[in-house]
């Protein structure tokens, strides 16, 4: 396994956008994409936390458009790739054309891990785009690892360049992810990558574990910055691969120093695991839920961890952030009676 | 004075079959025929409760159907009801009633804005999220105006067919605009999901509606609201709130559910069931007018 290359994508300023509840400006994603490029990483991802069109009184609105943010990133990067991301139902064709005319030159698709049929028409446009364009699963400890291959397969054949499985709820274990790895890089002809969070502390472990079973692209940001607990710290990722023997393209202690210059400062919370982020991981919800149930708790005077197990319980997948008020609202009538 | 209308269904799949049993239930209508383009399923449940049927699609219809068919529902694709049986129903003096995204007629919510749309020879039925939607819209919309409003639309992944698999930009496209249309929102926006969930979920749909004028007091919208649902649920009767009206800020918010009437099919295709509702709604306004101008005559 000694010097297999391994592809770093950043998704700071997409998945750490929920973080800083999609407040960045251009000067910051001028300032962090510039620093990324130089320091090899090979491809960086940007647009508001849920995709294209996110910003939304679901999900947040942004401070500033992803598309202006776009043209900011893309004058700086020389060598990156630039990536959005697509969550068909949320972002469009429309939209990806205007990000295509901002700088973005991959685009990851994403879709809940058993529903990989609604990415076909995103897929199909992006490559008659000229874009790379990625098969990207969310939530995927919902799917046993044969239903996750099946949805792979259909996202293989609309063209995608490579399948993206996500532990969206920071849920899986390390065993879990070596089963889903290995069989979808068994059934697929494309390369595979992996998109960590860390609501049980397993974002490293269960990244290297993806890498081990022939995972080639890996997600982090820096400081760990994202949803939940956030993802895989990347500039601990690179060390952790280097000292595996991994080959990467991205420099070590350039990583460092971005995340010292330009994260540290504009974090809103310390990216640890609070009580909130490890119920998501606990109870299998979706990451980027967190701070909206921070948000709902304080409306309703409820405990954050009772609304994470009921939404766990109902089965609610990516992007169905009005559910949290559902729930709020029926466990304080309940309360109430 | 003559009873009914004659209509027809032009598309025999999931749609066409559930309109078929609504229409079955109808006062003012009387399917006449069933058109299809091949022996399927629903040609041969049409055929089996005694509706004469074509397979040669709107062609058929014009052939052999009734010359006395007045209303016809088009549960085909966009496509066909731009290329085929939108113009076709024109030059035949059908008033067609699209459940396709084609949209060559004004979007019809019947609860907003039916009453202006009777001498309309073609309506389009918007989408499943916009009619669970737009009412809301409009309620607030009417009392103190809106400048944004956004909906999120979650059905169950079993009750999302291929059509809608294939385009999800049609429906948050669609959705969006008659968000602004009909529903009366300088700006809208639509979000969909599909829940994978077993049992399946029913539809439910959040609605937020950013207002203009906050110093209408929240009474007055929540009644608004409460108004609409009650004129909308004489259509869908499984159509309930399960968060009335919440404001804060200028923000009003509204979850609603949508439980379907499990005509053909199951109850938790909300969705389907409160389209084709508003579709059959729409029909019976137009053959309601129709009678009482033929009997006046």
């Amino acid at each position: 396994m000694a010097n297999k290359k391994v592809t770093i994508v950043d998704t700071t300023l997409r998945d750490g956008s929920h973080a800083i509840r999609h407040s960045y400006t251009e000067e910051q994603v001028a300032a962090i994409a510039g620093g990324l490029d130089a320091a090899g990483v090979d491809i960086i991802e940007l647009t508001h936390g849920d995709g294209l069109g996110g910003s939304s009184y679901n999900y947040g609105f942004s401070k500033v458009s992803e598309f202006d943010l776009l043209t900011a990133a893309s004058a700086k990067i020389k060598n990156a790739k630039l990536a959005v991301l697509l969550l068909p139902g949320i972002g469009t064709i429309a939209d990806l054309k205007q990000a295509q005319k901002c700088g973005a030159t991959a685009v990851r698709v994403a879709t809940h891990v058993t529903e990989a049929d609604v990415s076909a028409q995103h897929i199909y446009a992006a490559k008659d785009l000229g874009m790379m364009a990625v098969g990207f699963l969310m939530m995927t400890h919902m799917a046993s690892p044969e239903r996750i291959v099946e949805e792979a397969l259909k996202m293989e054949s609309y063209g995608a360049d490579y399948i993206n499985l996500a532990d969206s709820a920071g849920y899986l274990l390390p065993a879990d992810v070596k089963a889903r790895i290995e069989a979808v890089k068994n059934a697929v002809k494309i390369p595979v990558g992996f998109h960590a969070h860390n609501n049980l502390g397993l974002a490293i472990a269960n990244s290297l574990a993806a890498i081990e079973s022939g995972a080639s692209y890996i997600d982090g940001t820096l400081r760990g910055l994202g949803a939940g607990a956030g993802n895989a710290q990347i500039e601990v990722l690179s060390g952790v691969l280097k000292r595996s023997g991994y080959e990467i393209g991205a420099d070590f202690y350039q990583l460092m120093d971005i995340a010292q210059e330009h994260i540290d400062d504009i974090m809103l919370r310390p990216q640890t695991i609070d009580n909130g982020s490890l119920m998501l991981g606990y109870a299998g919800v979706y990451s980027s839920f967190l701070l909206h149930v921070y948000d709902a708790v304080k409306t309703y005077e409820l405990d954050p961890r009772d609304i994470m197990v009921e939404l766990g319980k109902r089965g609610m997948v990516g992007g169905q952030e009005d559910m949290i008020i559902d729930v709020a609202y029926q466990l304080k009538q309940n309360l109430e009676k | 004075m003559a009873e009914r209308i004659k209509v027809a269904i032009i598309g025999p799949g999931n749609i066409g079959s559930d309109l078929m049993y609504k229409i079955f239930r109808s006062k003012h209508l009387e399917l006449a025929m069933m058109c299809g383009i091949a022996e399927s399923e629903g040609i041969k449940r049409a055929r089996s409760k005694g509706i004469p049927t074509t397979i040669e699609g709107v062609d058929g219809l014009i052939k052999d159907g009734d010359p006395d068919i007045k209303i016809v529902f088009d549960a085909t694709s966009a496509a066909a009801h731009l290329k085929f049986n939108g113009p076709k129903l024109k030059e035949h003096n059908k008033i067609a009633i699209d459940l396709t995204p084609a949209a060559i007629g004004p979007y019809c919510v019947p609860v907003v804005n039916l009453k202006d749309l009777e001498e309309a020879p073609n309506i389009n039925m918007v989408t499943c999220g916009g009619q669970a939607t737009i009412p809301i819209v409009y309620a607030v919309s009417r009392v103190a105006g809106a400048e944004y409003a956004e909906i999120i639309s979650c059905i169950s992944s079993k009750s999302a067919g291929p059509g809608t698999r294939a385009n999800m930009d049609e429906f948050t496209e669609t959705t969006a605009k008659a968000i602004e249309v009909v529903g009366g929102a300088d700006k809208g926006k639509a979000i969909i999901i599909l829940n994978p969930a077993e049992p399946p979920l029913m539809m439910t749909d959040t609605i937020h509606v950013k207002v203009k004028d906050t110093s209408v007091p929240f009474e007055t919208i929540r009644d608004s609201v409460e108004e609409m649902v009650k004129e909308l649920q004489q259509y869908v009767p499984g159509y309930i709130l399960r968060v009335p009206p919440v404001m804060e800020g200028d923000k009003v918010t509204v979850i609603a559910q949508v439980e379907g009437q499990a005509d053909f099919l199951p109850a938790y295709s909300g969705n389907l069931d409160i389209i084709n509702s508003a579709a059959i709604a729409a029909a019976e306004k137009f053959a309601e007018k129709m009678l009482k101008e033929g009997s006046n005559a």
